[in-house]
């Protein structure tokens, strides 16, 4: 074959790729469903396509099972996602195994609108060299407001069956457990993870838990902590702050938020690697990254945008006309004995406290 | 085939070939036109059904990884002694400087740590440091100093006797560890600690339950079975109806409404409030436990007990309980020295299949099951979605499947593959 | 099952002891299933009845529920996707398993019960096992997530249930009718289009059946081998369950039960056809 006419094949299909590429891609995301891919939809995802009429956004509500499915996906060399939603444990673990892209965020993310680059306005929450930070959310505490007399103020007040009867709602896994039964047992939130280090730290939490193992109901999704509180199957529930916020200010169940020892966590995009549409992805993360962006997140669920110039732009609920502010979990009033998720810790630790928290409860 | 039977009364054929040979050859035939028959079909299950399944088991002994992540540190430590006192020499050292880079460069060198974490923690958080540290080195003159400053774990016995133990390209760790057992540094075996023992408990616990749920099945399936199988054809046609309606109905409408039913603020509940057994505040907990699993189950295999006990019922003629009746014997007599022995059969063939079929549930214990009642399937889906252990998942599944077989095999002696019959 | 007139007292009371306790257990078959279709009209988001529902109040009953399961996309891919995935599987499981069941039917079959036990494995292999298995093959060959991979997963777990149904109406099979067929001067293609196969038929359907409503149903590998994309019903379901109970799960469940009636009806009508055409009556 001679080159001229290599070249124009080369051409021809390339230009074919470009033309089937803007007229139509679509893109699969994967992120958590509810409540929370609803706010991605509206603040990211409808937008950019309304900008981009070749581009369909297909959600995909996997992602609880994303790191699984996406190892797999990879390993076979076919991977059929193009963004993944991951907490930023999750998105270490996958970056240290070469499972997702690494990221330039200088030259791929948007600056903000004073021209700070990217890399400055996330600041401390790049954790990862794949991870695109974009909420801070925190596993917090919600509480029946109609049982208690005296509601309770403090995470020991979770451990005191006996002034706060009733069972507890807290997720299978052990994080924030842990940290949880360390600062209910006296440890300063700022100590916990010197604690958690030392093999009698862990032994220490176990323990604590174990004074409420019996009354604990143990949820793996988001959404169930807020229906055991709803029906009034317990008395505590832990979870994420925004489905909280949710049930408490849309659904006006009697229930009020515990934001002592709040843990606060990240949640962010990773882009796997051999995404079928990365060069697609890399412009919608541009946009679905900037600076106003992450403030409309906060229009629709109580998440914190985690760009410095997002933070003053964070106005009303769209739909409530509630300031959305005071219910940010790095509200300042909030933020009082919060813990702040030591993601190396728990990158190292997982596996091991994982499968030690899983025998724990087959006990 | 009608021409083979109309050659039997001749010697030879009309073309004077013998007749065994033309037997034979028409018997061939048939033997060919059978098995051409089912070969789409074998071929089918083949690929898309039992290669997956044997791919999947091997992964309970692969071990590869190892020499992917390491291929110069495995040949290397070959010369190292597992009883050494002397972690390997700067050569090893060098290999392993090398293979780290690169793996740390590809970055699927954490890959390894995470499958040496398995076997003894804080591998996982090695690796990961490492790989930090090794990107920014350049290859070493003294490439044992340079490990050590990394990390003192390079320079341990227990570290080194891992990686050699764990170099080659198969393992028996998964197995170990899904029996909750494990290899000591010094090569021998142990069971693992008190609380980080699960799975044997956890393979009686699936044991227990689905022997409970299948004498269950027996208590509640055989008068049902008794009494459709005596009622007049017409009676009982009506009332199999009710046996089959749930028999058809999806399962996850089953499960459903099983936690409707049992949930601390669902129907039985607010019955039992209603009617003054029960306080508000002391209602029961029927689900999220072993009750839970225990009620659903039952229901939902209930119809594969009573449908193998009736078409068994069915061929007991009643005048043999009338004549044992009629020769003195009390109904009680009657019913089991006559009925009961003829009726030991259909009782095997369900009990086996509904504890077949409860062994490895999946669904029901997931929803309704809470922590006590789930069970080894609950684990194997933990292990493929959630922490990743493909290698333990696959073990597990091995284990289990072994279990199935042999009940398999049971039930084929009992009744037979072949007189398998459904609805 | 009548009592007899002589009975006697002890015989008498036994009797309606066992009457009571059948009752008991008929209760337990179908009342969790029955339980369902009022709790799918309940106008409060709860999985119990209200007080008001009790009162008859016709506020309390509202069809809200039915409704968001005709309108949400969610639940209208769920719909479609079972409905392709069921059909194709269905096609291809009684296809295979029609023409494998023929095969074994024949005398003298060679290894007959081992390759009928690799057959019928896919139904005896724990689900669980079966889901793990296609989930790592199906993305190693770039299955894992398409419609294809799941119809084929489904179709190689229906196949036993075809295989089982057809043979066991060849087992009945009056092999002399093909006999008398060819002695009247048929090929052996007529024989079999005119008499073999309007006699298998309706095992041939019922197979199918059991394919169909073995996918229909089937949530354990669809959540493995397929995505959100090939999300069915039952899929839909489970994580709904999971996720957060809300009546439309009772809605979606009343419908799959006046489905399962309708099948159910339509299996008894074959299994007349059948004894009608071969003569048998009913015992």
């Amino acid at each position: 074959m001679n080159k001229l006419l290599k070249q124009t094949l080369l051409a021809t299909v390339a230009a074919g790729v470009v033309a089937t590429a803007q007229a139509e891609t679509t893109m699969v995301i994967v992120s958590w469903g509810g409540a929370y891919t609803k706010s991605q939809q509206r603040a990211y995802h409808q937008p950019y396509m309304d900008a981009n009429p070749g581009i369909t956004i297909v959600n995909d509500d996997s992602a609880s099972e994303g790191a699984s499915k996406l190892r797999a996906q990879v390993e076979a060399g076919n991977v059929t996602w193009d963004l993944l939603d991951a907490e930023a444990p999750n998105a270490i673990t996958l970056c240290d195994e070469g499972l997702v892209e690494e990221i330039n965020f200088d030259k791929d993310l948007a600056p903000a609108p004073d021209g700070t680059p990217a890399s400055v306005d996330f600041g401390k929450s790049l954790v990862s060299d794949c991870f695109i930070p974009q909420i801070a959310y925190s596993t917090t505490l919600g509480y029946r407001s109609d049982i208690f007399d005296v509601g309770p103020t403090k995470m020991a007040d979770v451990f005191d069956l006996k002034k706060f009867p009733g069972k507890r709602a807290l997720e299978k896994r052990p994080d924030p457990n842990l940290e949880w039964a360390l600062i209910a047992d006296g440890v300063d939130p700022k100590d916990v993870y010197k604690v958690l280090d030392t093999e009698e730290g862990i032994d220490r939490a176990f323990k604590k838990l174990d004074t409420i193992k019996d009354q604990v109901i143990w949820w793996t999704k988001g959404s169930q902590p807020m229906q055991l509180l709803a029906d009034g199957e317990v008395a505590f529930g832990s979870g994420y702050n925004g489905r909280l916020f949710e049930a408490i200010e849309v659904d006006k169940q009697p229930i009020k938020m515990l934001w002592d020892a709040q843990a606060i966590q990240l949640d962010g995009w990773v882009v796997p690697k051999g995404a079928p549409h990365k060069e697609e992805v890399m412009k919608y993360l541009r946009f679905a990254t900037d600076t106003q962006r992450l403030a409309d997140q906060a229009k629709f669920i109580s998440y914190g945008p985690l760009r410095a110039s997002s933070a003053p732009m964070v106005g009303k609920h769209a739909d409530l006309g509630i300031d959305m502010g005071p219910h940010m979990p790095t509200a300042p009033a909030n933020m009082k004995g919060a813990i702040f998720y030591d993601f190396e810790w728990w990158a190292d630790n997982k596996d091991d406290l994982a499968e030690r928290f899983e025998s724990w409860l087959a006990k | 085939m009608a021409d083979a039977e109309a050659e039997t009364e001749l010697i030879t054929t009309a073309d004077g070939i013998p007749l065994k040979q033309a037997l034979k050859k028409a018997l061939w035939q048939r033997k060919k036109t059978a098995l051409l028959l089912v070969s789409p079909l074998f071929l089918f299950v083949l690929i898309t059904f039992l290669i997956p399944i044997f791919d999947m088991l091997t992964r309970s002994v692969d071990n590869s990884i190892a020499g992917e992540q390491f291929p110069s540190v495995v040949v290397e430590i070959q010369r190292w002694d597992l009883d050494s006192s002397e972690i390997p020499d700067e050569t090893t050292f060098q290999a392993l400087f090398k293979d780290f880079k690169a793996g740390a460069e590809r970055k699927t060198i954490s890959r390894l740590g995470r499958r040496l974490n398995y076997e003894m923690s804080g591998m996982s958080g090695l690796f990961r440091k490492t790989a930090r540290k090794i990107k920014k080195l350049e290859a070493p003159e003294a490439a044992t100093e340079v490990m050590i400053a990394i990390d003192k774990k390079w320079g341990k016995l227990d570290t080194w006797r891992l990686i050699k133990r764990e170099s080659g390209n198969y393992t028996n760790s998964y197995y170990l560890a899904a029996i909750d057992a494990e290899k000591l540094s010094d090569g021998s075996l142990a069971m693992k600690a008190e609380d980080r023992q699960v799975y044997v408990a956890l393979f009686w616990r699936t044991i227990r339950l689905s022997i409970t749920i299948t004498i269950l099945t027996i208590l509640l399936g055989y008068p049902i079975a008794y009494l459709l199988a005596t009622l007049k054809t017409k009676t009982s046609n009506m009332l199999i109806i009710l046996v089959l309606l749930p028999f058809w109905t999806s399962l996850l409408v089953r499960t459903s409404a099983w936690i409707a039913l049992l949930q601390k603020e669902g129907v039985i509940n607010d019955i039992l409030v209603a009617i003054g057994v029960l306080n508000d505040d002391s209602r029961l907990a029927m689900i999220h436990n072993e009750a839970g699993t225990i009620i659903a189950m039952t229901h939902i295999l209930l119809p594969f007990m009573i449908l193998p006990l009736f078409s068994v019922m069915k061929t007991i003629p009643p005048s043999w309980v009338r004549a044992a009746r009629s020769m003195g014997a009390t109904p009680f007599t009657a019913f089991r020295r006559v009925y009961l022995p003829n009726t030991i059969a259909g009782i095997g063939a369900g009990g086996i299949l509904v504890f077949i079929l409860a062994i490895g549930y999946y669904i029901t214990p997931a929803l309704v099951g809470g922590t006590k009642g789930t069970l080894i399937s609950n684990f194997i889906a933990y292990h493929v979605s959630t922490s990743l252990n493909w290698g333990l998942a696959a073990a597990l599944g091995t284990i289990l499947l072994l279990l199935v077989l042999a009940l398999y095999i049971l039930y084929d002696k009992v009744v037979g593959i072949s007189n398998m019959k459904l609805g | 099952m009548a009592l007899p007139i002589h009975a006697t007292l002890g015989e008498r009371i036994w009797h309606y002891c066992f009457m009571a306790i059948c009752f008991a257990i008929f209760t337990f078959l179908i009342f969790p299933i029955l339980i369902i279709l009022p709790l799918s009209f309940n106008a409060q988001p709860f999985f119990s009845f209200t007080s008001e529902m009790l009162h008859l109040q016709p506020d309390a009953y509202t069809t809200k529920w039915y409704q968001e399961f005709f309108t949400s996309l969610n639940w209208q891919g769920a719909v479609k996707n079972s409905f392709i995935i069921a059909f194709f599987s269905t096609i291809i499981s009684t296809f295979l398993g029609t023409l494998a069941a023929l095969g074994l039917s024949k005398p003298d079959f060679p290894f007959k019960t081992t390759i009928m036990g690799l057959l019928i494995s896919p139904m005896v292999v724990p689900l669980i096992i079966s889901a793990a298995g296609m989930f790592f093959f199906y993305s190693r060959i770039g299955l894992q997530g398409t419609h294809i991979g799941v119809i084929l997963a489904h179709a190689a777990l229906a196949t036993p249930f075809v295989v089982i149904t057809v043979t066991a109406t060849l087992t009945g099979f009056d092999h002399s009718l093909t006999r008398a067929a060819a002695s009247l001067g048929s090929s052996p293609t007529y024989t079999f289009f005119h008499v073999t196969v309007p006699l298998i038929i309706p095992g041939v359907i019922s197979g199918g059946l059991f394919a169909f409503i073995t996918s229909f149903d089937e949530v354990v590998v669809v959540l493995f081998v397929g995505s959100y994309n090939q999300r069915t019903i039952p899929w839909q379901m489970f994580s709904g369950i999971r996720e957060q109970i809300s009546p439309t799960i009772m809605a979606v469940a009343t419908i799959l039960i006046m489905i399962s009636v309708a099948l159910l009806i339509f299996l008894e009508l074959m299994r007349r056809r059948t004894e009608r055409l071969r003569g048998i009556t009913p015992h």
